[in-house]
């Protein structure tokens, strides 16, 4: 198994070095620094002196990729491309292009991030598994077929829909929560509980009806007949037999989503306001921070491959079948 | 004078194509035999049938020309003004030139808010002014219900007629070729007997027709759904976002097949360093989290539209551009999840006899993926294109509200809500923009949804045999 992890992360490092690439290829090759620094400065007729002053501060003033100037290994190093993304592979994500430590607000901003997917995962999954085997349950009945068509319904509906909606109807009409903002400690207990809600709510749709399929393709085997044949009862088979089974799945498709909870969601913290990763992200983007973006660009590819990783492990933790090599 | 979009010449392209396939899928039973479920299921004919209507109206605004200006007597040449309509600007030319000054609710005789207003005695005094357009034949606020409401009958009159002789003609033509009489042949649309099912496409065309032409009377009089801060019709401006919707759904998934189709099916068939390179390909595009990915090229996109302002002729021109540009970023990042669909298929097709047979006879490569594989993956590829219609709808939303999205100056809901949103705070609340953005972006994309799971159903021959 260690040999496995071994293999799998040294794995991981060409697709980071893949990553780094190909989002400094986006960032330099379409545009050059100048063009960088002059969109950033906003007018299109700033004198070239602004513009290398610019360049200077925020460290594009290297050639991109080869300095010839420079001796021995300063001929790669000394360019924005070892500056700007291989210093990404030690974390060192730099100072933003506002002059911020980049490293110093991901570590403050995952907390709030966190505090809200964390609780929106835990419960939207009890709740989906719960309708789904209901569902399940009575399948090829009424209930069946109006509970996917409801499910259907719902996961056409649009998530700021659910979102609007949610803050119009629980702050604005019923004043049960703020709107929107953040506290720390306690505190932030009344500003977590509606995004949650919406959250848990928002998902019912696309989670239910992914759940049934996997209860109902399990429904479909061998030992669900054998069960039946021995003279169990529905409730038993169903409750027991095939929801332990079909965890294993459901344990693999939560454990793949796990590391990404650290980068928050982008719509929902920038409505209600709340300092995470994910607004930090639109804000970056909003602002056209270009380091914050490369830097989350980087945090989101590593934290994916940790999840593939993850979901491999966890096959082998759950399943006896499945041995790491 | 006609002027092609980059976007219009793709979406006639994808209309060429989709009608190629449709005479290609006739002649073979294997593709006729899912569609004939299709066909059959009401639920996937009503949902087809509105399909039908959106698609429609995303196509008219595919047309694009720009009209003779008003011609100076001694001008040589033809003078064309400098905006680009299309053809449904044209059939909707009331809704757009009827603008009023701001915000005002729907069917409201009055704006939103007050201003000054100087009466016939010289008295100046704060009040709703009336507004330029919208109920301007009525004298006062009381003729207003009784007026809607025989408009609306009238209308819903109108399409009821003419949905009866649809009814009459289809089932005329039926008669015709299986020798019934009318009135049997009638009867029989509306039966359980038909290859397509002929109750539910009429029951949802009468609904649609009575829709639209009620509100197509009465948008000629009032602003159905408002108007926005400038004064817009809101009720055209989600007709027009009709067509972004429709593009994002369906070019994305165009400008990704051939990638998808090509690469996996390579992957599969020939594995060893081809598989792992592909492999490798795709585990780095799909490791960046989407909404960055796209968020960095359109940033990148936006800098070099800047610099290089000048190379467009047109406002209308770049906003295309930058649609196309979504489009296809979109496909970079979505594109890997059929490749691996398509991969592990090959992988599996690539042992089966037929395909040894046929290397055993000495095909080349390229031939058995062709004649082989292709045609037995693509009903993956189809359920992939139909599944991922109405998600892509819907994240255009979200990406105009991230500002990442479509231009500003293209009609879009997302572009929509994002504009409406600020004014949820304002007494009384602003709510129609945001209503009437969500309410068509439901409809087409619960029809989508609705459509492709009766495809998948019927094309995915893993749930046809487990019932």
């Amino acid at each position: 198994m260690s040999a496995y992890l071994v293999r799998r992360l040294l794995y991981a490092v060409p697709i980071l070095v893949g990553v780094n690439l190909l989002t400094f290829l986006l960032f330099f090759v379409l545009n050059s620094p100048d063009d960088i620094a002059r969109s950033q400065l906003g007018d299109r007729r700033v004198t070239e002196e602004a513009i290398n002053v610019w360049k200077k501060s925020h460290g594009y003033h290297k050639p991109v990729i080869h300095n010839a100037e420079a001796e021995g290994f300063g001929k790669f190093t000394e360019t924005i491309f070892f500056d700007k993304s291989m210093k990404l592979f030690v974390f060192d994500f730099g100072q933003s292009d506002s002059g911020r430590d980049i490293g110093h607000d991901i570590s403050q901003r995952m907390w709030p991030s966190l505090a809200i997917a964390v609780p929106t995962l835990v419960l939207g999954v009890l709740l989906n598994i719960t309708f789904a085997l209901l569902i399940a349950f009575f399948r090829a009945t009424y209930i069946d077929v109006w509970g996917v068509v409801l499910c259907v319904v719902l996961l056409s509906i649009s998530t700021l829909f659910y979102i609007i909606g949610g803050q119009f109807l629980f702050s604005k009409l019923l004043h049960l929560v703020p709107i929107s903002g953040y506290d720390t400690g306690v505190g932030a207990f009344k500003f977590l509980l509606l995004p949650v809600i919406i959250g848990v709510i928002g998902g019912i749709g696309s989670g239910t009806r992914w759940y049934r399929t996997i209860f109902l393709e399990e429904i479909g085997k061998d030992y669900v007949r054998t069960a039946r044949a021995k003279g169990l009862r529905e409730t038993r088979v169903l409750f027991v037999h095939v929801l332990r089974n079909a965890l294993i799945p459901i344990l693999t498709g939560v454990v793949v989503l796990l590391p990404l909870l650290f980068m928050g969601s982008l719509l929902t913290e920038s409505f209600f306001g709340i300092p995470g990763l994910g607004s930090y992200t639109i804000e970056g983007i909003q602002r056209q921070d270009f380091a914050i973006v490369r830097a989350m660009v980087f945090l989101g590819s590593v934290l994916y491959i940790l999840g593939l990783l993850l979901t491999d492990v966890s096959y082998a933790l759950v399943d006896p079948r499945v041995a790491l090599r | 004078m006609p002027v092609l979009f980059w976007t219009d010449i793709l979406i006639w392209t994808l209309l060429v194509l989709a009608v190629l396939f449709a005479v290609y899928a006739s002649h073979r039973e294997h593709l006729r035999a899912p569609w004939r479920e299709v066909a059959r299921s009401g639920v996937a004919m009503s949902a087809m049938v509105v399909l039908a209507v959106y698609i429609v109206i995303g196509l008219l605004d595919s047309i694009h020309y720009r009209p003779a200006a008003q011609s100076t007597a001694d001008a040589t040449e033809a003078q064309y003004s400098g905006e680009t309509l299309s053809v449904l600007d044209r059939l909707v030319s009331g809704l757009r030139a009827q603008g009023e000054k701001t915000y005002s609710a729907p069917f409201a005789l009055q704006l939103y808010s007050k201003e000054l207003v100087e009466s016939p005695d010289g008295t100046q005094s704060r009040q709703y002014p009336r507004l330029q357009y919208g109920g301007a034949h009525l004298t006062g606020p009381g003729e207003r219900a009784g007026d809607i409401a025989w408009t609306a009958v009238l209308a819903a009159a109108k399409a009821i007629v003419l949905w009866g002789l649809v009814c009459l003609v289809s089932g005329a033509l039926v008669a015709r070729r299986r020798g019934q009489t009318v009135r049997g042949a009638v009867a029989a649309l509306f039966g359980d007997r038909n290859a397509v099912n002929g109750r539910a496409v009429l029951l949802t065309l009468l609904l649609v027709a009575v829709v639209a032409w009620v509100a197509m009377d009465l948008s000629a009089k009032y602003h159905i759904l408002g108007t926005d801060k400038v004064g817009d019709d809101v009720f055209y401006q989600t007709l027009k976002s009709i067509r972004t919707g429709l593009v994002i759904g369906t070019l994305t998934t165009l400008v990704m097949l051939p990638f998808a189709i090509l690469l996996g099916l390579m992957a599969g068939y020939f594995g060893r360093w081809v598989d792992d390179m592909i492999q490798y390909l795709y585990t780095t595009l799909n490791s960046i989290p989407s909404v960055l990915l796209i968020a960095a090229a359109i940033l990148m996109l936006q800098v070099y539209l800047d610099n290089h302002a000048a190379e467009f002729s047109s406002v209308a021109e770049r906003a295309d551009l930058r649609l196309l540009f979504l489009c296809l970023i979109l496909g970079v990042t979505s594109w890997t999840g059929l490749c691996r669909y398509l991969r592990a298929e090959s992988l599996k097709l690539r042992e089966v006899d037929y395909v040894l047979a046929a290397r055993a006879l000495g095909a080349g490569h390229f031939t058995i993926i062709g004649r082989h594989i292709l045609p037995n993956v693509m009903h993956i590829v189809l359920i992939t294109v139909v599944l991922d219609f109405s998600g892509l709808v819907l994240a255009e939303a979200v990406l105009s509200y991230v500002q990442i999205g479509v231009d500003p100056t293209t009609h879009s809901w997302g572009n929509m809500i994002n504009s409406a949103r600020l004014e949820m705070a304002r007494e009384p609340i602003v709510w129609w923009s945001l209503a009437a953005a969500f309410a068509f972006m439901f409809s087409l994309v619960l029809a989508a949804n609705l459509f492709a799971d009766v495809v998948r159903d019927a094309f995915d021959p893993r749930l046809r045999t487990s019932g």
